[in-house]
């Protein structure tokens, strides 16, 4: 603990992460700092090397070089002491199709050596209440849909209380409804105490519940922090609706913006207030606060009828860092 | 239940020092293996398929109006039709070279790489079962399945023995006749003995399976190095090499049916299969201990 005395806080702390495959770097030097308590996002493109760090950090992969603490212990030696407060779905459910859904829980429960026998069909019972499945319980898994698995892979992850939760894409192959469930879920493990660490690479589902993010991209850590940290990186606008487009201009253009009509062509007397806003610009300045603008508009008898600040949202700041689209920096 | 949320019993931060003072090996992942091993519907088919070997010789035998010679066809089964105590032991020699070997090798094979192939293998390592425990488990349960499998021929040949043949007391190679309740319990070490003999290709098959993610391959694999070792044992010109390949002694029971047993091939046998579960098993802690699991 000595050399690491901010640790203590932290659920997850990588130094230096590293991991190659022959010469292929998968992971380039993560340094992941995940504080207890937090909905930990962690985003980036399929192939960005979130599910290497994941294997990393629950010791299923060994590092190339770096360090891995997790819950305040270093992994994974101490593997056995740390990995039962730690509920994980790792890269897709996966389960004995052969088997009912509750008896597959039965089986990787056991694996547990501090998971109680004497509990484990309550407990069973119960995770699969969390998850919706109970009335799938003596199914055979491989009667399950996907959506299904993947609830079955989240209670599998919630048999026993847990510090920590690490789930890999836990909205793959979910509909909108299981979705929202999901982020229902997270939203209950974190009001229990629990850190939550969720990946995905559809960056909508988490932007509602996390509170901070790190960005993946080739196997690097390209941006991390706090939701709102990152989307202050980004750039925000403020959009003004208002007839008088040339005062409001000149006013912002004194405040060291930079605006631009929208519609260049409206003059200030046909603008139609209903039809959108006249004049916007980059909040380049973040000194300039929205309200310093509002005022200074009204004081030049600007007739402000809307205002707004758009800040980035995460997607732009996301695509910004990952590439767009099939063009994801490999 | 007392209480009416059990999740609330155990909080995590204080469930490694119960389980150290409690369970120190956690038993519930071998009943689990076990269950999960002879629930499936594989493991019954194989089972069910050697149960067929004794009761195709009883059948075949009794069916027939020949009088079996001496000394034609297996051994033990020219004695079939005086009792039908020999049948399982007929079947159990029958099923050694080839089948007994096959349903090992698919056991065995599957240990690691059948759960790897599923996925299964991440989620019971960060349960987390601990890699050399369910190595320990895995053994275990292949070898519960060559107990199972040896037995399944031993007590079905019993069994349709005592049906179609009648039942005496047994006359032993070295001509000694046993009762028929000893001839049981001859038997039973006759199924132990094969058990054991097994063993050391479970382990070449718990190996081989934690080479890779494909459990067919590892069955497969395991099987060829069954078949091959049978047949390096039969090249007279390899006669250095037989006493080290692990199926040297698969046959040589027959020490068992001498009155007083002589347990010299039991033991050389049981030294040879723990060294093959040293050296296999070693390798296989040498090889998943630090794996990567990928799949």
């Amino acid at each position: 603990m000595s050399d690491h005395p901010h640790s203590d806080g932290l659920a997850i702390e990588t130094l230096e992460l590293t991991k190659r495959f022959g010469n292929q770097t998968v992971v380039n030097a993560v340094d992941l700092r995940v504080p207890r308590g937090a909905v930990y996002g962690f985003l980036g493109p399929n192939g960005s090397g979130k599910t290497t760090t994941i294997r990393m950090l629950l010791g299923l992969a060994g590092a190339t070089s770096g360090r891995v603490r997790v819950l305040g212990e270093d992994m994974p030696s101490r593997l056995q002491q740390v990995l039962p407060r730690v509920g994980a779905l790792v890269e897709g459910p996966a389960f004995y199709p052969f088997l009912s859904g509750s008896a597959n829980l039965h089986r990787l429960d056991t694996a547990d050596r501090f998971a109680p026998g004497r509990t484990r069909t309550a407990r069973v019972a119960e995770a699969l209440d969390r998850v919706g499945l109970s009335h799938a319980a003596t199914k055979k898994v491989h009667a399950y849909s996907l959506g299904m698995k993947q609830r079955l892979g989240l209670a599998n992850a919630l048999l026993m209380p847990r510090d920590l939760l690490v789930l890999d894409e836990p909205t793959n192959g979910l509909d909108p409804q299981g979705t929202r469930e999901v982020r229902n879920l997270v939203r209950s493990l974190a009001a229990g105490g629990a850190t939550v660490f969720v990946s995905s690479h559809l960056l909508a589902e988490i932007e509602q519940v996390c509170t901070h993010a790190a960005v993946m991209s080739a196997g690097s850590l390209v941006a991390s922090g706090t939701l709102d940290e990152l989307r202050r990186v980004g750039q925000a606008f403020v959009r003004l609706r208002t007839p008088d487009v040339d005062i409001a201009r000149g006013v912002l253009l004194r405040l060291g913006l930079a605006p631009t009509a929208l519609d260049e062509q409206a003059s200030a007397t046909d603008v139609d207030a209903a039809t959108g806003w006249t004049v916007s610009a980059p909040l380049t300045d973040r000194s300039v606060t929205p309200e310093g603008i509002v005022a200074s508009l009204v004081a030049a008898n600007v007739r402000v009828r809307g205002f707004v600040v758009d800040e980035a949202s995460l997607e732009d700041r996301f695509v910004a860092l990952t590439g767009e689209g099939f063009d994801v920096v490999q | 239940m007392s209480s009416s949320n059990p999740i609330t019993e155990v909080s995590p931060a204080d469930a490694p020092e119960r389980g150290a003072a409690g369970a120190a090996f956690g038993w519930a992942l071998l009943a689990s293996e076990l269950v999960v091993l002879f629930r499936r519907r594989r493991t019954i088919a194989m089972l069910l398929a050697l149960a067929l070997i004794p009761i195709l010789i009883a059948v075949a035998v009794r069916l027939s109006s020949n009088e079996v010679s001496a000394g034609q066809g297996p051994p033990f089964l020219d004695r079939i039709t005086q009792n039908g105590l020999f049948v399982g032991i007929t079947a159990l020699v029958v099923a050694i070279p080839l089948f007994l070997p096959l349903t090992i090798g698919v056991a065995a094979g599957d240990t690691i790489a059948g759960e790897a192939g599923l996925g299964t293998l991440r989620y019971l390592l960060v349960a987390p079962a601990g890699r050399v425990r369910l190595l320990l488990v895995k053994f275990a349960g292949a070898a519960a399945f060559c107990l199972v499998a040896t037995l399944t021929v031993v007590i079905t040949g019993a069994i349709i023995g005592a049906i179609l043949f009648p039942i005496g007391p047994v006359t032993l190679l070295s001509g000694d006749t046993i009762s028929v309740a000893d001839s049981v319990g001859r038997s039973l070490l006759i199924a132990l003995y094969v058990t054991v003999s097994l063993l050391g290709l479970s382990a070449i098959g718990l190996f081989i399976s934690t080479l890779t993610t494909v459990p067919v391959g590892a069955m497969a694999a395991t099987i060829v190095v069954a078949v091959t070792a049978q047949i390096l044992d039969a090249l007279p010109q390899l006669a250095w090499l037989h006493p080290w390949l692990f199926s040297h002694y698969w046959l040589g029971f027959a020490d068992i049916l001498r009155q007083p047993i002589l347990w010299d091939s039991f033991s050389d046998n049981a030294l040879l299969q723990g060294g093959y579960i040293l050296v296999f098993g070693a390798l296989a802690y040498g090889r998943f201990a630090t794996k990567d699991i990928l799949s």
